[in-house]
């Protein structure tokens, strides 16, 4: 019954699941092929398609490499950025007992819930009267104070878990809070902390809207605003060359979730199991 | 270390939980806190060791006055109710973390390791992680942890209640040794009357934030100072009848007991039997009534007696008589060890 029940399980996610699963796998077969005019069948193998690898595309256009870099400059900041505020703030939160405690939880909902894109003319002016319009590092403190809610929120939840008994014994065994929250607490939150670390990750990785609209120069650019340059600019769409980016921007994405599936799992689960 | 609290008082936002309370005790003593939950045991706990300010009053360990301590500076160690080792950490880092903090050298740290899980007997469970060990071997890291300091004080929140029944009997030992041998000046919180009269020299018996009496188990059983401490302490509980003190002492409209030595006439009082004074067995005046209940306990039995005032009186009988369920009986009440409460629960 319960083999049978599985197998019925596993179905149905199955057929569920698809036709993101084909989609993916013609965009993959797509980007080294080229299909009969009109056809889906895969003709001829070849990888010109994938040429922005090696060569320049377009002389207006930085090399790939440099867009990764950037990508990965803005996403590792954000998520730097979003862990370091988290693990202080929802320690704060958790924690202690201070001033308006409770205006910050609500504003934090708040925020949480906020559609930010309502925000990006202010931050726009205020991008530019600080100089930081068109930079690399205004665009990551914009990603990341729009991610902090979430971070703070979800890091919240597992300090919550943590029984204060740990911290009342060891601030009895004479450590100081810092330390206390240094040494005892902060590895109970660890699982929450990777997970959060990863999530931002992603989180920058995929972010379009901001650098499109904060950063748009060359310079800042990120694969996000690159590609969506590649198939706007053209007169002549070459939707292979958009396909084999499509798939070379995706494919961390989808290593980061091979790689850490478990511990994403942990943001769900909430509890300080490793 | 001698432990003086004197005028204590404990506020959480507006309710005053603990009011005016003193205690002290005297030095290598073990005093068990005893009450019912949320009498404010706890409290007096962590304010003690410093983690709750106290809002009134003052604590002095010997003759240091520590009321404005931070707990870090307190020479106590403290065993939680559930423990609260540190998960992450083996057993030697959880019993030796109070010496780093202290920034000892790592081998000074592991021969006082060392020695301190010698003493609780956890030698070999050294490398484990908490979530290894069972709970009296958790127990232990947890007294190791609090000891290995060498603080003056030990404080223990119910460290039993998460116990089996036969583990807490070791346990409750073994404390006990551990005080004995550091002859460390220890506070018991707990709720259970028999950890309190087997483990501790004296009892403080609390009562919603008050000190109701404090002594040594034995004189508190025998002589408590109101009718709350008697039905506190005594496992099976002593039996309370209502009764009228004239020139006799009557109970109901056909039981009479001659008055104790020394008591005045008075209104209603409440007679207080304890099950092991009253039985076939004894000497003394008897009380007539109807054997209601008798529960089999091995060695003896216990029997309910209900009087014609439908008021009842239990009592602890050898094993081997041919007591029957509704017999009348007439039992003699040991009337040297009866108690009387007045109307307020005062002892008379
Ligand atoms: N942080 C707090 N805020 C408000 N009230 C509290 C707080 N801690 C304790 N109290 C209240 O103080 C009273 C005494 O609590 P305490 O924890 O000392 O009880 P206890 O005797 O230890 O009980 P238990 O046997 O259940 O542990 C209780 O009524 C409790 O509700
Ligand atoms: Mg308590």
């Amino acid at each position: 019954m319960n083999t049978k029940g599985n197998w019925m399980l596993i179905l149905a996610l199955s057929l569920i699941s698809a036709p993101l699963v084909i989609m993916y796998g013609f965009q993959l077969i797509d980007s080294v092929s080229r299909p009969a005019p009109g056809g889906i069948i895969p003709q001829e193998w070849e990888l010109t398609n994938w040429r922005f690898l090696w060569t320049s595309i377009d002389s207006a256009r930085p090399s790939i490499w440099r867009v990764t870099f950037n990508t990965f400059v803005f996403a590792s900041a954000t998520a730097l950025l979003v862990c370091a505020f988290s693990i202080t703030a929802a320690y704060a939160l958790s924690r202690l007992n201070f001033p308006a405690r409770r205006f910050f939880l609500a504003g934090l909902i708040m925020l949480h819930a906020f559609p930010t894109i309502t925000l990006i003319i202010a931050i726009f002016i205020v991008l530019q009267f600080l100089g930081l319009y068109d930079s690399l590092m205004g665009v990551i403190l914009v990603k990341a104070a729009l991610e902090l809610p979430f971070g703070i929120w979800i890091m919240k939840g597992f300090y919550d878990s943590v029984p204060w008994e740990i911290e009342m014994a060891g601030v009895q065994d004479g450590a100081s809070r810092f330390r206390v929250w240094r040494e005892l607490i902060l590895p109970q939150v660890k699982p929450g902390l990777s997970a959060l670390l990863i999530f931002s990750f992603l989180a920058g990785w995929s972010e379009f809207i901001l650098p499109l609209v904060l950063a748009p120069g060359a310079d800042a650019q990120v694969l996000a605003t690159y590609m969506n340059a590649v198939i706007a600019d053209d007169t002549r769409p070459d939707y292979g060359l958009f396909k084999a980016i499509g798939m070379f921007y995706a494919l961390p994405v989808i290593a980061v979730y091979l790689l850490f599936q478990k511990r994403l799992m942990n943001i769900y689960g909430g509890g300080t199991k490793g | 270390m001698r432990i003086e609290l004197q005028n204590f008082t404990k506020r959480f936002g507006d309710t005053t939980v603990i009011e005016d309370m003193s205690l002290s005790v005297a030095s290598g003593e073990m005093i068990a806190l005893l009450g019912p939950s949320g009498c404010g045991k706890s409290t007096t706990l962590f304010a003690i060791s410093g983690i709750h300010r106290i809002d009134g009053g003052t604590l002095h360990f010997g003759d240091r006055d520590v009321t404005r301590l931070p707990p870090q500076d307190r020479p106590v160690g403290v065993v939680f109710q559930n423990y609260a080792l540190y998960p992450h950490m083996s057993v030697a880092d959880n019993i030796g973390f109070p010496l780093r903090v202290q920034n000892l050298k790592p081998a000074e740290i592991k021969r006082r390791v060392g020695e301190m899980a010698e003493l609780v007997q956890i030698g070999n469970l050294l490398a484990r992680k908490p979530q290894q060990l069972s709970g009296g071997q958790q127990q232990r890291v947890a007294l190791a942890r609090a000891l290995v300091r060498k603080p003056d004080v030990l404080l223990l929140d119910e460290p039993l209640a998460n116990l089996d029944a036969k583990l807490r009997l070791e346990m409750r030992s073994e404390i006990r040794r551990l005080q004995r041998e550091t002859g460390i000046t220890a506070i018991l919180v707990t709720h259970d009357q028999i950890e309190a009269m087997s483990m501790c020299d004296r009892i403080a018996l609390m009562k919603d934030g008050r000190i109701e009496q404090i002594s040594t188990p034995g004189d508190m059983y025998e002589r408590p100072a109101s009718r709350y401490v008697a039905g506190f302490l005594g496992n099976p509980p002593i039996s309370f009848l209502r009764a009228e003190a004239k020139g006799q002492l009557t109970i109901g409209a056909d039981n009479a007991l001659p008055l104790p030595h020394g008591t005045a006439a008075r209104g209603p009082i409440t007679l207080g039997v304890r099950p092991e004074h009253f039985g076939p067995q004894h000497r003394g005046p008897s009380i007539a009534g109807q054997v209601s209940f008798i529960e089999p306990q091995g060695r003896e039995d216990l029997i309910d007696v209900t009087l014609p005032c439908d008021q009842r009186l239990r009592a602890i009988v050898p094993a081997g008589h041919d007591i029957a369920l509704g017999q009348p009986v007439t039992w003699q009440v040991d009337l040297s060890r009866v108690h009387l409460f007045d109307a307020e629960g005062a002892r008379l």
